[in-house]
């Protein structure tokens, strides 16, 4: 039977475990905080951003959010500070500071 | 009705994985297993089953393509040998946490080096912690019937592990011997549909398989598949039952041949055990009280059951076809060893190598083991442990 993951906490006896971890749901990585391995962190420069919205789909953790057509913020609880979309802009709106 | 035949190990294994018709196979040739995907895809070929047989470009592939089709909901298999299971280490690992029910067709043959085509049970040894069901024949009929039995085990809700049939490279994959092969529909009933409750492609319910798991999770995590392999023990024992049903042929943990009263035991694994067999009924005609404990299952390892059926022998000679290159012996002699310890056994109890990269065990050497054991017990002759048998020098 599908367990409900959210129930599964680092207190769980091994016998509430899910077999194999097997974790029951979808999109479940939004809980994990990847944000916090980052050792550096992208900053957004709105003034330079044109919108061409080229970071955006080269982000590997979807932590660049685009709404009505525009990039929003960074996503900092999910960014890993890879710093691939400060490479690809064109425009140099994305720098990297070292530092969370 | 029964059909009788004449098969190799292979063939029987292949004859088996065609009545049960699995979903796919992916696998990759290596001696002496590579019949077992030539002949699987001859029946393909020729309509006989429809399994989707996937040639890849390595082992590690074969294993890790049936691990995607086994948690996408298929009934996977594949098939090696000694390098090739070397090759597929990682994915052994895999399968068994992420708790797959996967079917291994293993043909047992010596790893490098020295490179070596022949049989000695040093692959599947080596994977002995991997955390995989492994079930041995002594010949093709054992070959067969314990791949029948294998889903049943695998797919089980107590269990869901992956199951390893092994069989002796060459000496039963390749040599033809009679077999009692049971029908089609009487196969197909005993090993059922396959219906897993959770699967990738099920659009009903989205999962996900083999997540990370942190310290805080990693032991709880192997605590649940070290219970599901001890709950193996009883489905093993359950379906084996059911299957002399269908088969009036009988299985359990191990075979005990002429073991009841006998002062003095063989403990061995494989085809080798058929020539112990001969050795016992000889020295028996000679008054000679001599017995066999062939393993069958050796994951999970029945501990208790072992100690129990050796505990009123006098001496016991373990028969490793692999050597843990340790200084101390082979993986069975340390295993039986500690059993017979843990049940405060007392009889003596000795280690030997045998068979290494295909080496003829004869008639004779189980001979000579049971009289070293004799001459221990009787005269106090030490044979020293950790032996090598038919080694010259």
């Amino acid at each position: 039977m599908a367990t409900d993951i959210s129930k599964i906490t680092e207190k769980s006896p091994w016998q509430d475990l899910t077999e194999g971890n097997h974790v029951y749901a979808g999109g479940t990585s939004v809980y994990f905080n990847t944000g916090e391995w980052r050792a550096y962190t992208p900053i957004f420069n709105k003034d330079k951003c044109t919108q061409c919205l080229l970071c955006a789909p080269c982000c590997p953790d979807s932590s660049i959010p685009v709404k009505n057509g525009e990039r929003d913020e960074f996503d900092l609880d999910h960014c890993k500070g890879c710093g691939i979309c400060a490479k690809v802009c064109p425009f140099d709106a994305i720098t990297m500071k070292e530092g969370k | 009705m029964a059909i009788r035949e004449r098969l190799s190990g292979n063939e029987a294994v292949s004859y088996a994985i065609k009545q049960i018709n699995p979903d796919v196979m992916p696998a990759f040739p290596i001696t002496p297993s590579t019949e077992i995907p030539q002949y699987v895809s001859t029946y393909i070929a020729n309509g006989e089953c429809d399994t989707e047989f996937i040639p890849v470009e390595s082992e590690h592939s074969s294993m890790s393509a049936t691990i995607g089709a086994s948690a996408a909901g298929a009934r996977a298999l594949t098939a090696t040998s000694s390098c090739g299971m070397a090759l597929m280490w990682e994915e052994l690992y895999v399968a068994a946490s992420n708790r797959l029910p996967i079917v291994l067709a293993l043909v047992n043959r010596a790893l490098s080096g020295p490179i070596n085509i022949n049989c000695d049970h040093s692959d599947s040894m080596g994977a002995r912690d991997s955390g995989w069901i492994q079930i041995y024949a002594e010949n093709n009929q054992e070959a067969y019937d314990n791949f029948v039995q294998a889903y049943r085990i695998a797919e089980h809700k107590n269990v869901h592990l992956p199951v390893m049939i092994c069989q002796d490279g060459f000496i039963t994959s390749h040599a033809v011997e009679n077999i009692e092969l049971l029908e089609d529909d009487v196969v197909k009933n005993f090993v059922g549909e396959y219906e897993p409750e959770n699967f990738l492609l099920n659009t009903e319910t989205p999962m996900a398989v083999g997540p990370y798991a942190v310290s805080n999770y990693y032991m709880e995590s192997k605590k649940a598949q070290s219970e599901a392999m001890n709950n193996a023990k009883q489905v093993i024992l359950d379906v084996a039952k059911e299957f002399a049903g269908i088969s009036g042929r009988e299985y359990g943990f191990f075979e005990e041949y002429r073991l009841e009263d006998a002062d003095y035991a063989i403990v061995m694994i494989g085809s080798a055990a058929g020539t112990t067999k001969d050795a016992i009924d000889k020295m028996r005609e000679e008054g000679k009280k001599v017995g066999l404990l062939k393993i069958r299952v050796f994951r999970p390892f029945p501990e208790k059951e072992i100690a129990e059926a050796l505990k009123n022998t006098k001496a016991v000679a373990i028969l490793d076809r692999a050597d843990s290159l340790n200084g101390h012996g082979g993986p069975l002699g340390s295993e039986v060893t500690a059993a017979l310890f843990n049940a405060k056994c007392t009889m003596d109890v000795r280690n030997y190598i045998y068979g290494l990269g295909g080496r003829d065990f004869r008639v004779e050497d189980a001979e000579e083991v049971f009289t070293e054991l004799e001459e221990l017990v009787t005269n106090g002759k030490e044979v020293g442990n950790y032996k090598y048998i038919g080694l010259r020098g």
